[in-house]
């Protein structure tokens, strides 16, 4: 009777509406987003020139001049940090700006409910494939990093799964802010909430040059662990600890993605 | 018989347009005031402070100038370059989504060209508003230097890195001109992204805010010296710091002042254009 | 036998439907929406709901389409409970939604072959439907443009083409030519109509009597949640009103109105030629219901009446409903 559902979104959820959430038909999403974006091509290769662009600026360009920093490179500190936080914006983007802009100017969603889809297809399609496209441009900037020789150990191959959990666990906070917002106003909020975690939490230097209070606040924030999981990786420095960032980003896109999914549910199940 | 009707001059017509424009904006100050400055603002703390300390200390502290004979440290010399930047930013997003909400969602202008005033009183009255609103960034991004700082007496009786803020306002105009008479044109928003992402950034980026100019590949570095970014930076730099000669202020000044001609030349084209077809 | 017994049976049953929304604020009151109504839904027939805004028809049509979760009551639609069986209900219904909800960032080709997959149909059936369901609606010639420039009456052409892409059997329509000019009203009101002729099931619902009329094999009128009256356009007229209505208006502010409403309250039920059944005051006219308007009127005039204007017409749901309910049904 439930070969239509997901064990996850089943997990995720609490009182339902309408029996089984679904999940098993989220890739019509998919090939509706492929059939958007062929034409705004340009919008998607955009998304993997930036951290490059990046790379290229504040890696290279500075790098030249900065001599090295934590023993290797600068280049090779930078790269992975600037990785996580294009997995970190591409994924917020998604499910923020794109996601507030269907569920309340677009209607889509109400379209899409008012055919077999459920709002697990809808939410499992959505983050699925704003985790393809991210996927797309962490494979890409991972493949110019190895071409650069910033990878120092087979341990990066690991990157592109944390990439993906990064992306997951941000699209799934989110997706769930987004459902709380009420206009575009807000997303102001998620400017304020993004700039500062992408200047602070160590993509450009060791927190070593911060005082001790203000280094245990940046290692409370997300963008932080991500940085260190994939810097730990490329660098090839894997530890015990780095579980624990692991842990945090797991823990993350699971509160992220029950409280975006009851969301969801209610707000377009009235 | 007729009778030669004085003209009405553009500039007071166009200060109505401009009028016009403020009052709207004292009802959506708070959302652009976090991108065009708060954002500036976090990058010369995180880069200009902390990473500061790095480059400071690094093998090619030397590469940014030397004032009285003591290298320029990162964060002094980071600082009016972001200005410039806040200057860009701030004219690129005015001249933008606003432009296209005047045009198409708003029809403010097609308001405005049906009292007295003329199509390119409409375009240089937005222009001119833009000026104010880089103005007014520049400022609040100039004394929150001074608070972090990142300015230091230089130049003419010690005034230098107050003359950087006409300079970052000329800056601005050399963006908003052009980029107010092209957004008049567009039916879709997406050109939009493809400037910030394939422009502003790539600019932000490349033109001497970071490192010098100099150390780009050759190949590329005279690329940076077309953009009117690269001329903003080394010219509100050169004040701030003191280090300008009479020579590198003219042509910067030169350089920006023609860009903004040219703008203003193909923005009354444009405008007439769509306005008045 | 147990064939002929399921296609006699309801496509759509409703007993003591309710619909209660939350307190929008805390320490508010619910509000109760659709408050027990029943109602059947028979193969072949358009079904009505008519009614004013807030009358509770849009919800009715929500929880029909299983988008909006009941909160008493019983409601079975194609012998399933929407509750349980929300996803294989929706694959046989159609939807109009009151507002368009195209997707803006396809084409109109586009538009339909997606929505044909969300149903999960193969992209060959979908194509061949396509172009049947563009020329139905007369769309063909935009297949490809973006959605965004075309008119309303396009726009809700192009919806009433999505809804028919999995030939469903049963088509809702919520209020399906509100906001449209005349014309395209009756572009829309052409192709229902032809839906119907080929044998579709129709439920819709609408604040025009005029649509109600034409289009509705049975209908109920819906006033604060609850259902009013119900029967076909014809049984209800000849149920609540009489065959013809005289309307007359009096010059604003002179006291006429006032003092002819008192005369003319003396000529109900005089049981002579022209005796009037009742009358209903409206702000700008009196309406006098009679089964001879023209005599009504002599009458009118033989009592020492003399309205500014007098007109002569038949009764229609409009008289109905402001008989029913005391209010007119566009405001």
């Amino acid at each position: 009777m439930t070969t239509t559902e997901l064990p996850l979104t089943r997990l995720l959820l609490g009182r339902r509406a309408f029996g089984p959430m679904g999940g098993a038909k989220a890739p019509v999403l998919i090939e509706r987003n492929v059939l958007v974006y062929r034409r705004l091509w340009l919008m998607l290769a955009s998304g993997f020139f930036e951290p490059v662009f990046y790379l290229l600026s504040i890696g290279v360009g500075l790098g030249k001049l900065t001599g090295a920093v934590d023993g290797v490179p600068y280049t090779d500190y930078v790269a992975p940090g600037l990785l996580a936080v294009s997995a970190m914006n591409g994924a917020v983007f998604d499910s923020t700006f794109n996601v507030f802009f269907k569920l309340k100017y677009g209607r889509i969603y109400d379209a899409m409910l008012a055919t077999p889809l459920r709002v697990g297809d809808i939410a499992l399609g959505e983050i699925t494939w704003a985790q393809l496209r991210g996927l797309i441009y962490s494979a890409a900037f991972l493949a110019i990093m190895v071409v650069g020789g910033l990878v120092h150990s087979w341990w990066a191959l690991l990157a592109l799964p944390v990439t993906v959990l990064i992306g997951f666990a941000f699209g799934a906070v989110g997706m769930a802010c987004t459902s709380f917002m009420r206009s575009w106003q807000d997303f102001d909020l998620v400017t304020l909430a993004l700039m500062p975690m992408f200047l602070f939490s160590g993509a450009f230097y060791p927190l070593s040059v911060y005082s001790h209070w203000v280094r245990v606040l940046i290692e409370t924030l997300p963008l932080y662990h991500g940085i260190d999981l994939l810097r730990s990786l490329t660098l090839g420095r894997v530890h015990v600890g780095l579980l624990w960032d692991v842990l945090y980003l797991v823990v993350m896109a699971g509160i992220g993605a029950v409280v975006a999914a009851r969301r969801l549910e209610r707000l377009l199940l009235t | 018989m007729a009778v030669e009707m004085p003209q009405p001059a553009a500039t007071p017509m166009a200060a109505r347009e401009l009028q016009g424009l403020l009052t709207n904006y004292r009802r959506t100050w708070r959302a652009s005031i976090f991108s065009s400055v708060l954002a500036p603002l976090m990058s010369l703390v995180a880069l200009g402070m902390s990473l500061g300390k790095i480059v400071d200390a690094g093998p090619g502290a030397h590469t940014f100038g030397t004032v009285d004979g003591q290298p320029v440290k990162y964060l002094l010399f980071l600082a009016p370059a972001l200005m410039a930047n806040t200057a860009m930013q701030t004219a690129i997003g005015e001249s933008t989504y606003p432009v296209m909400s005047a045009m198409k969602w708003q029809k403010t202008y097609h308001a405005a060209i049906a009292s007295p005033l003329s199509a390119f009183d409409v375009y240089l009255g937005h222009v001119m508003f833009i000026g104010l609103r880089v103005l007014m960034n520049c400022g609040i991004f100039l004394g929150t230097m001074a608070l972090f700082g990142a300015v230091e007496a230089a130049g003419p009786a010690g005034i230098g890195p107050l003359l950087a803020l006409p300079a970052a306002v000329l800056t601005g105009l050399a963006f908003a001109a052009p980029v107010v008479a092209w957004a008049v044109l567009q039916e879709r928003d997406t050109g939009f992204s493809v400037v910030f992402r394939f422009v502003m950034i790539p600019l932000f980026l490349f033109s001497g805010t970071f490192f010098p100019v100099s150390q780009l590949p050759a190949l590329i570095r005279p690329l940076a010296y077309v953009t009117p970014l690269w001329h903003g930076v080394d010219l509100c730099r050169g004040l701030a710091l003191g280090s300008a000669t009479a020579g590198s202020v003219l042509l910067h000044v030169g350089y920006l002042a023609a860009v903004v001609i040219a703008g203003l030349w193909y923005g009354a084209r444009t405008f007439r254009r769509r306005l008045n077809p | 036998m147990a064939q002929i017994t399921s296609a006699d049976a309801p496509l759509i049953k409703a007993v003591g439907l309710r619909k209660v929304f939350p307190p929008a604020k805390r320490g508010g009151e619910p509000f109760t929406a659709v408050d027990g109504v029943d109602f059947e839904l028979r193969r072949g027939e358009v079904f009505g709901f008519l009614g004013p805004n807030g009358a509770g028809k849009s919800s009715t049509m929500r929880m029909i389409g299983c988008v909006s979760p009941i909160s008493g009551g019983e409601l079975t639609i194609l012998g399933m409970d929407p509750r349980v069986d929300s996803s294989r209900i929706k694959a046989r219904l159609g939807v109009v939604p009151q507002e368009d909800s195209l997707d803006l960032e396809l084409r109109v080709r586009e538009n339909l072959l997606i929505y044909g997959r969300y149903f999960g149909l193969k992209r060959a059936e979908i194509a061949e439907r396509t172009a049947e369901l563009l020329e139905f609606v007369q769309l063909a010639d935009r297949a490809e443009s973006t959605v965004e420039p075309l008119s309303g009456g396009m726009k809700r052409r192009l919806t009433i083409a999505r809804s028919l892409i999995n030939s469903p059997e049963i088509l809702i329509l919520d209020e399906p030519t509100t906001g449209l000019d005349p014309q395209a009203r009756h572009v829309v009101w052409d192709r229902l109509f032809r839906l119907k002729q080929a044998g579709t099931t129709l439920v819709l619902t609408t604040h025009y009597m005029d649509e109600a009329e034409q289009l509705c094999d049975r209908l109920v009128v819906m006033d604060h949640g609850r259902i009013a009256a119900e029967g076909s356009p014809r049984d209800l007229i000849e149920r609540y009103s009489t065959r013809e209505v005289l309307e007359i208006r009096f010059a604003p502010g002179s006291g006429d109105h006032e003092s002819a409403l008192a005369k003319a309250e003396g000529l109900i039920g005089t049981g002579e030629r022209g005796s009037i059944d009742r009358l209903e005051e409206l702000p700008d006219r009196i309406l006098l219901y009679s089964d001879d308007g023209e005599a009504a009127l002599a009458a009118v005039h033989g009592s020492g009446i003399t309205p500014l204007a007098s007109l002569v017409r038949r009764s229609s749901l409009e008289d109905v409903f402001l008989h029913l309910t005391g209010r007119t049904l566009v405001d």
